[in-house]
């Protein structure tokens, strides 16, 4: 084990590995609590479309993706103001739109299909030496956000009306997780690709959800099922030469069963309906 | 402490609250009271600024809304408080610190003091001991006390509860009623309590203001139990609930 991390390219996937997956955890409590697990999945389709305008403008593709999903994020809050849609048919819209549009630039430009492939199914033991440093930064900066502004974000979650009442701008904090969870998912795009990266914001929060009391363990529990799945199965994709985000997200869904067991064993009983 | 001259409110065209004059002194216990969709929870959101009215002017603490900025000084329990996610995975000490973490700088106080402002507050509602229980394993009655700590624990001087004791069993409303009243009574504070419960105006309101789109009677509560506005409420039910003891 000592001699494989001896290598560049695994220090680099687990580096990163490791920072999108705690990113993904954190943001993902919140948007699981506000019932917007859905986000994640459509952000990643409207990343696409970053994906194959940064192939087809011959620029990172990495930060195409930043620049359309981001864009996205905040044109889906006005949208769903402005048009007063709920939040689910405006992501719905755009990333229909985004599917759509890379699919076009996929087949307009016909030569980057292979490079395209990675970005849909993920290739983090790949990343490049610039991609991690991009990585590790936004990924800092996510988390560093989520820091700053933790309590207004779980006062907001839990209880949106008392918050706006004690004087939290909800607006604000609702386009700034929108951003972050932008940013968080192109990162997460290299770990377990457009297809599967939306399974890193939603299983590990909800396994972190079944055994948790209070919302510090909750973080901390989804946080250590999203590290546990993403170095595992970095380590099973090394193993038996599978793909790693694959490998990541069944680990994610086997965590989620373990978790779900243990709050079975504790006898927590649904409320009523 | 609060004056609403002339406001009106309107949803989609209708009108929801027409031409309001009303003034909450420092100390008042006031009940607003009127039928379901009669406007009160329309009206308190309006004095809080989480609506604009159509016309006229709020001030709290002779402030609008928006350039109100002390927001620690206005404690809010809403009306669907006690309706929360009950798998949300907050304990009781968490939802009733989320108050001190409103602020600019997160309630500006440090881990250990923001502690013990919130032990405070749970001491004063009675919930001292469940600090660490998930806020989805408490009564009704008991969560709505864990609302009420979040509502002080910044140290009021003005408290808003919209129908606060709605599924919550008798008992339970008694000493609900009794901790507001050594609230207001001893500790000074000012309440206002959006009800529909015109039971417990002789026991423990200073004040009524009674509501139906406009106000037809704000004053003193043993005048108003006098006023014709009372006995036709009563005689016409209005959807309002009579206090049984």
């Amino acid at each position: 084990m000592q001699a494989l991390f001896a290598y560049g390219f695994l220090q680099r996937a687990v580096l990163s590995g490791v920072l999108i997956a705690v990113a993904c955890a954190v943001l993902g409590v919140f948007l699981v609590l506000r019932k917007d697990a859905m986000i994640g999945h459509g952000l990643s389709h409207i990343a696409f479309a970053g994906v194959a305008l940064g192939l087809f403008l011959r620029v990172l593709p990495l930060a195409a993706a930043l620049v359309v999903a981001v864009a996205a994020a905040i044109a889906v809050m006005k949208l769903k103001d402005r048009a007063g849609l709920h939040g689910d048919t405006a992501i719905g819209i755009f990333s229909s739109l985004g599917m759509a549009v890379g699919i076009l630039l996929a087949s307009l430009a016909r030569n980057f299909n292979v490079e395209l492939m990675a970005y849909l199914f993920g290739d983090i033991l790949a990343i490049e030496p610039l991609e991690v440093g991009l990585t590790v930064v936004l990924a800092a900066a996510v988390l560093a956000a989520v820091r700053l502004n933790y309590g207004k974000l779980l006062y907001m979650t839990f209880d949106r009306e008392s918050a706006r009442a004690s004087g939290v701008r909800v607006g604000r904090l609702d386009t700034l997780l929108m951003v972050l969870t932008a940013v968080t998912i192109v990162l997460g795009m290299k770990v377990a690709g457009i297809l599967l990266v939306a399974a890193l914001i939603v299983i590990p929060a909800a396994a972190g959800l079944q055994v948790a009391s209070s919302f510090r363990t909750a973080v901390a529990a989804s946080a250590a099922v999203a590290v546990f799945s993403v170095v595992g199965g970095l380590g099973l994709s090394l193993a038996l030469n599978i793909p790693a985000s694959a490998a990541i997200v069944v680990l994610c869904f086997f965590a989620f069963a373990a978790s779900f067991a243990v709050k079975k064993g504790r006898g927590v009983r649904l409320p009523a309906k | 402490m609060i004056a609403l001259r002339a406001v009106s409110f309107r949803y989609d065209g209708s009108p929801v609250l027409v031409d309001i004059d009303l003034t909450i002194r420092e100390g008042d216990f006031l009940a607003i009271i009127g039928p379901n969709g009669s406007g009160k929870t329309t009206l308190v959101k309006v004095i809080l600024g989480l609506l604009a009215p159509t016309s006229g002017e709020v001030r709290l603490f002779g402030k609008t809304p928006a350039e109100f900025s002390e927001r620690g000084k206005i404690g809010y329990v809403p009306q669907k408080a006690t309706h929360i996610d009950p798998f949300f995975p907050a304990s009781v000490e968490e939802v009733v610190g989320m108050a001190l973490m409103a602020g600019p700088r997160q309630g500006g106080a440090s881990g250990r003091e923001s502690r013990a402002k919130v032990l405070k507050a749970l001491e004063e509602v009675g919930m001292s001991g469940s600090a660490g229980t998930p806020i989805g394993r408490l009564s009704g009655g008991q969560q709505q006390r864990a609302f009420i700590a979040r509502a002080l624990v910044t140290s009021p001087r003005i408290l808003f509860l919209d129908e606060p004791t709605t599924g919550v069993d008798a008992g339970t409303q008694d000493s609900f009623y009794e901790m507001l009243d050594r609230l207001n009574g001893n500790e000074g504070l000012t309440i206002v309590l959006v009800t529909h419960d015109i039971g417990i105006i002789n026991k423990h309101v200073t004040s009524v203001a009674c509501l139906n789109q406009r106000l037809s009677y704000h004053g003193s509560h043993a005048e108003f139990c006098r006023s014709e506005v009372f006995r036709d409420m009563v005689t016409r039910g209005d959807h309002l609930v009579a206090h049984e003891h």
